[in-house]
């Protein structure tokens, strides 16, 4: 299994992991604010209310998920761009 | 066969949608039939066996002897679909039946289920899936073994993974069991071997190729009978027919009248007759045993005065009430003590629905939501799903989609919850006794709304109804005022989230024994044939015993399904995360860490649960917040203080990181 990696430009392996730790720091970043901190304030987020909902609440109810499922995609969508960047995309089979 | 599968494999998009066609078709078939005079008893086995048919038939048309589809499906499943496999693989009975009824009777405090469910995905995407992948095993023991040598790392994980899936396993199983025998009257029993029977065909035969083609089945299956009758629900209330976007002014209805319920006084006339009925116990606790002893003589001073002429009724009405006097004082001080509990709860003024943190204090409530999250992302039967995509560009767009599937299920929830409230709130209280709404009548039967007159004054008030939140999902279809086909479309739809779970529990606790525990430690050199073989006779037996367990009905099933998440968290989350993220992290660390995590959150649940014990007020659900960092710091902390793993092993991980190179890790 390790073999594979030689022949691999290790700048490059190293530019991509820290690519990598970037998007995954940005993404729980984003994860902690809109579930803790949205969480811990809202009821001061409540005093907003948009079309009946209290935003503290709908952020609870909705608003933080669909966050959710836009970062994961975000993610994925952006890793799967750089293994084919940094030159480390799995070999089509 | 290999052109079979890839025939297959292409068509998929079509052969589900012709499948969900067919499956509409078929409950607007049995609408019309019920108009026709078909019985509900009838539609209700239509439902139930014509749905556990399909299971077993996919499972039939999946069976397979290749070691690679059974384990891991050949992993040849498209992210999208896997996504959905992985929705009903999560999605269980308490999520289909439970979580709306949650959010009902906590308000926001209850939302914390909502996220917590869903925002471990983020954790599972980034920090597992993908990883997982590439590591290309069969189950999450085996990463534990590689990355952390010898059979050690790997025992510990079977012993969790087993521990974690089949307390969840029991309470899917009780969940059949009481769909079956509540829409098919049948005794609970029969109805949890009927529902297992299903899912034994289909994962005996196939493994893991044949419960993944079968949880996308229940998927649909189950989402159709989530949405319909909550979007029929909106419609009705208020024109619009997308539930998800209509309850906010629900909720704006809900506030408007709970403020009134406050304010007016014979809401708390029945407030103040709980406080007493509580006073009263307190104080027949503390006179025990004499209080007891008074009670008793009452009673038979009473069936002795009276009048000779006094209808048998009333006799056996007191001679009743004597037998059901507590035999001793110990009994009498446990059953005195929940019911004091119980009235002293109902005592308390309604807190509005809106109001956060009123039912659970804010350091409760992100507590659970962390501890749910992390539990989510460490939960075995979830991880093995993602062993089974292509590739890690389709692992990591897989984790996408799971959580998509769920979030159409979860962002539906408080909407069920938001309608049923307003409906309780408008029809229920402050309607006269002779003048309910027939449903409350109809639930009131199998014991889940029960109302009484406390006050005596003929109409209800809030503190008067007796809720088993359970009701939501189920009622709402009768509510709505939706003929009967639309009630068994939900437990059709709930059975299948039951089902879909279960199988996926089954697969993983069997896949650890016989892969993990037979092949990879007690006889390395056993034949596909035998392991196979082994697997499947496992999976029967492990069934069997869920089942007999499931039969005692033992009431602490609820809270061992909460505790199962926080040792996935404390025992597996660390040890896997730092596996991938932290190359220092070695043996030692490892073994020291799942041991530290795995008690630290067991001595917190136990201790807490039943002896006191108290740090920050930290409830007993949200135990891992102890256990998670406790493993995560004693990996970090311990494997420093020890020899670096081999340059072996550190390659090994540079490996597991880079997608490159996936197609090989896979050879066995």
């Amino acid at each position: 299994m390790v073999q594979e990696l030689k022949g691999l430009d290790t700048e490059k392996l190293r530019a991509y992991w820290s690519y990598n730790v970037k998007l995954t720091t940005f993404t729980m970043v984003v994860w902690f604010v809109v579930t803790y901190v949205c969480s811990y304030f809202v009821k001061e987020l409540n005093s907003i209310v948009i079309f009946g909902f209290p935003f503290g609440y709908y952020m609870g109810a909705q608003g933080s998920l669909i966050v959710f499922v836009w970062l994961i995609f975000n993610y994925a969508f952006k890793m799967n761009k750089a293994d084919n960047t940094y030159g480390v995309e799995e070999e089509e089979e | 066969m290999a052109k079979q599968k890839s025939a297959f494999l292409d068509n998929l998009g079509k052969i589900y949608l012709m499948y969900t066609g067919v499956f509409i078709l078929f409950v607007i078939g049995l609408g019309i039939a019920e108009k026709m005079g078909m019985s509900n008893k009838m539609i209700g086995y239509m439902f139930m066996f014509v749905t556990i048919g399909i299971y077993a038939l996919i499972g039939v048309m999946s069976r397979t002897a290749k070691v690679s589809e059974y384990y891991v499906a050949g992993r040849s499943v498209p992210a999208f679909f896997n996504g959905m496999a992985t929705g009903s693989d999560w999605m269980s009975a308490a999520s289909f039946i439970s979580m709306a009824g949650a959010i009902f009777g906590l308000g926001y405090d209850g939302l914390s289920y909502v996220m917590g469910w869903t925002g471990g995905y983020v954790l599972l995407a980034v920090f597992l899936g993908p990883y997982l992948r590439k590591f290309g095993q069969y189950t999450i023991p085996d990463f534990l073994g590689a990355r952390y040598g010898g059979h050690a790392a790997r025992t510990i994980g079977i012993i969790a993974a087993i521990t974690a899936s089949f307390t969840y396993l029991i309470a899917q199983v009780t969940g059949v069991g009481i769909i079956m025998s509540r829409f098919l009257s049948i005794d609970f029993t029969i109805g949890v071997f009927v529902g297992l029977g299903g899912i034994l065909v289909c994962s005996m035969l196939g493994g893991m190729k044949a419960v993944t083609w079968t949880q996308v089945a229940q998927y649909i299956i189950l989402i159709l009978a989530y949405l319909t009758p909550v979007t029929v629900m909106s419609y009705r209330a208020t024109g619009v027919p997308v539930s998800e976007i209509m309850y906010g002014q629900v909720l704006q209805k809900i506030d408007a009248k709970e403020k009134e319920i406050i304010a007016d006084p014979k809401q708390k006339e029945v407030w103040d007759l709980w406080k007493k009925k509580s006073d009263n116990l307190t104080a027949d606790i503390k006179g025990l045993p004499g209080s007891l002893d008074a009670k008793k003589k009452e009673l038979q001073d009473k069936l002795a005065t009276l009048p000779a002429d006094a209808p048998a009724a009333d006799r056996e009405k007191i001679g009743k009430d004597i037998k059901a006097l507590p035999q001793t004082a110990e009994e009498a001080k446990e059953k005195w003590t929940a019911a004091q509990k119980d009235a002293a709860g109902r005592s308390k003024p309604l807190k509005p629905y809106l109001e956060p943190f009123a039912r659970m204090d804010a350091k409760n409530v992100l507590a659970l939501i962390f501890c749910l999250m992390v539990g989510t992302a460490g939960l075995p039967h979830i991880l093995m799903r993602y062993y089974t995509v292509p590739s890690v560009k389709d692992a990591r767009i897989s984790v996408g989609w799971s959580l998509f599937f769920i979030f159409l299920l979860y962002f539906t929830a408080p909407a069920y919850a938001a309608f049923a409230r307003h409906e309780v709130l408008t029809t229920v209280v402050g309607a006269q006794f002779a003048n309910l709404p027939s449903w409350v009548a109809s639930w009131g039967k199998v014991g889940l709304f029960k109302v009484q007159d406390m006050n005596g004054d003929g109409i209800v008030q809030f503190a008067e109804m007796i809720i088993n939140t359970d009701f939501i999902v189920l009622a709402t279809p009768e509510i709505a005022g939706l003929p009967y086909v639309v009630s068994g479309l939900v437990a059709a739809g709930g059975l299948a989230a039951a089902l879909s779970t279960a199988d996926g529990l089954l697969l993983t606790i069997s896949n650890s024994l016989s892969h993990d525990l037979y092949y990879k430690i007690i006889n390395p050199q056993a034949s596909i044939l035998r392991r196979l073989t082994i697997s499947r006779l496992l999976l029967v037996v492990v069934a069997l015993i869920a089942a007999w367990v499931a039969t005692y009905r033992l009431t602490i099933i609820v809270e061992l399904v909460a505790w199962a998440f926080s040792i996935a968290a404390a025992s597996f989350f660390p040890a896997l995360v730092m596996g991938i993220w932290d190359k220092r992290a070695n043996k030692t660390g490892a073994l020291v860490g799942m041991w530290v995590g795995f008690l630290s959150c067991v001595i917190y649940m136990v201790g807490s649960r039943f002896y006191g014990l108290d740090i920050w007020g930290i409830k007993t659900i949200s135990s891992g917040l102890f256990g998670i960092p406790a493993g995560f710091i004693t990996i970090y902390i311990v494997s420093r203080l020890t020899a670096p793993p081999s340059k072996e092993m550190q390659d090994f991980v540079e490996n597991v990181r880079i997608p490159k190179g996936a197609g090989t890790a896979t050879v066995e």
